[in-house]
């Protein structure tokens, strides 16, 4: 005996992925074809059971490969500016060669992923080193532009005044009035 | 950013204020939320409820009646649950000690309102652009100043 069937793929998807997460006892919702929202956190065990017992079936998690990156190239550059050994090469040299992809490859990912370019992300990083480095005492501006290879004092100024909308000298003041009055409280 | 919104709130009287600001996120390729206040009472009332849906930033306009944007960035450092919104002054003034007034009241941003709309929309997506690092890159919020 032969029988012909006709199926509703979305619907029996849906009835498997039912049974399979109230097997794990997880809360979701549906939100499209082949998305579906978790209402709840879970564990990285618990995320693993759910990620096998899909695959074990034909269906697969995508990771977003592309966020991956972004995160292992923020990494990269962060390792990159806190490093003490002073980075002689160019910057895109170094992330295309700790990374493994050509620089245009990254570069247009993270703009596409973050809507800063590179160039302007290093920069953030930058300011921001120079502003802990600023409230720590340690260091005078000189010593901070030559730590953070600045070619001078004044390119480093500059480069904070552009960034944040005020100079290093305000950036201390403002701060440390802040902790006066955090400190009378 | 890409699977996430943005949520932003904005207290100004100025009705056609309030609708520049709407309309230049509206362009904006970063998806965000927006509530609109119309004074700085009104958005007290809501943000001091405990339960409530919180802002990632605050758009503060200083002159406002009733209850000035200063007196809301007061209130609002005094709250424990508040804390971690970044604050944004805009204002029309840019008198360099209510700046750094503000700045040191733990205000993050000061905008002065500018009168071009283009302008506004570039302002507007790089402060929300270097907010989200803050929110993205483990940047420390507490030394997070920006003057536009």
């Amino acid at each position: 005996m032969k029988l012909f069937l006709k199926f509703d793929t979305n619907e029996i998807i849906k009835i498997f992925l039912d049974q399979q997460l109230d097997k794990l006892k997880i809360c979701y919702r549906t939100i499209g074809f082949g998305e579906i929202e978790i209402t709840e956190k879970l564990t990285d065990e618990h995320y693993l059971e759910l990620k096998n017992s899909l695959h074990s079936n034909g269906i697969d998690i995508v990771e977003n490969q592309k966020s991956i990156l972004v995160q292992k190239i923020k990494d990269t550059i962060m390792e990159m500016i806190h490093s003490d050994d002073i980075v002689n090469v160019k910057s895109s040299v170094y992330l295309a060669e700790k990374l493994s992809h050509s620089y245009g490859y990254i570069s247009n990912l993270f703009s596409e992923v973050t809507y800063t370019s590179i160039e302007n992300f290093i920069i953030l990083q930058k300011i921001e080193l120079t502003k802990q480095l600023i409230i720590s005492n340690e260091l005078s501006l000189t010593e901070i532009a030559f730590k953070l290879s600045y070619s001078s004092v004044a390119h480093l100024s500059t480069q904070f005044k552009n960034t944040t909308g005020i100079t290093p000298s305000a950036f201390q003041r403002i701060i440390v009035k802040r902790r006066e009055i955090a400190n009378k409280k | 950013m890409q699977e996430d919104f943005l949520h932003i709130m904005l207290a100004d009287d100025d009705q056609d204020d309030r609708d520049f600001f709407s309309e230049a996120f509206d362009d904006l390729k970063i998806k965000t939320r927006l509530n609109l206040f119309n004074d700085g009472q009104q958005l007290m009332n809501y943000l001091l409820n405990t339960d409530c849906d919180l802002p990632h930033i605050l758009f503060l306009d200083l002159n406002m009646p009733i209850k000035s944007g200063i007196e809301c960035l007061l209130e609002i450092k005094k709250e424990e649950h508040l804390k971690d919104i970044a604050i944004a002054i805009y204002s029309t003034s840019a008198s360099e000690e209510d700046i750094e007034e503000t700045f040191i009241n733990g205000a993050n941003i000061y905008i002065k309102k500018p009168n071009d709309f283009k302008v506004l929309k570039k302002v507007l997506s790089d402060i929300v652009t270097i907010n989200w690092h803050y929110q993205t890159s483990g940047l420390n919020k507490d030394n997070f100043l920006l003057k536009m």
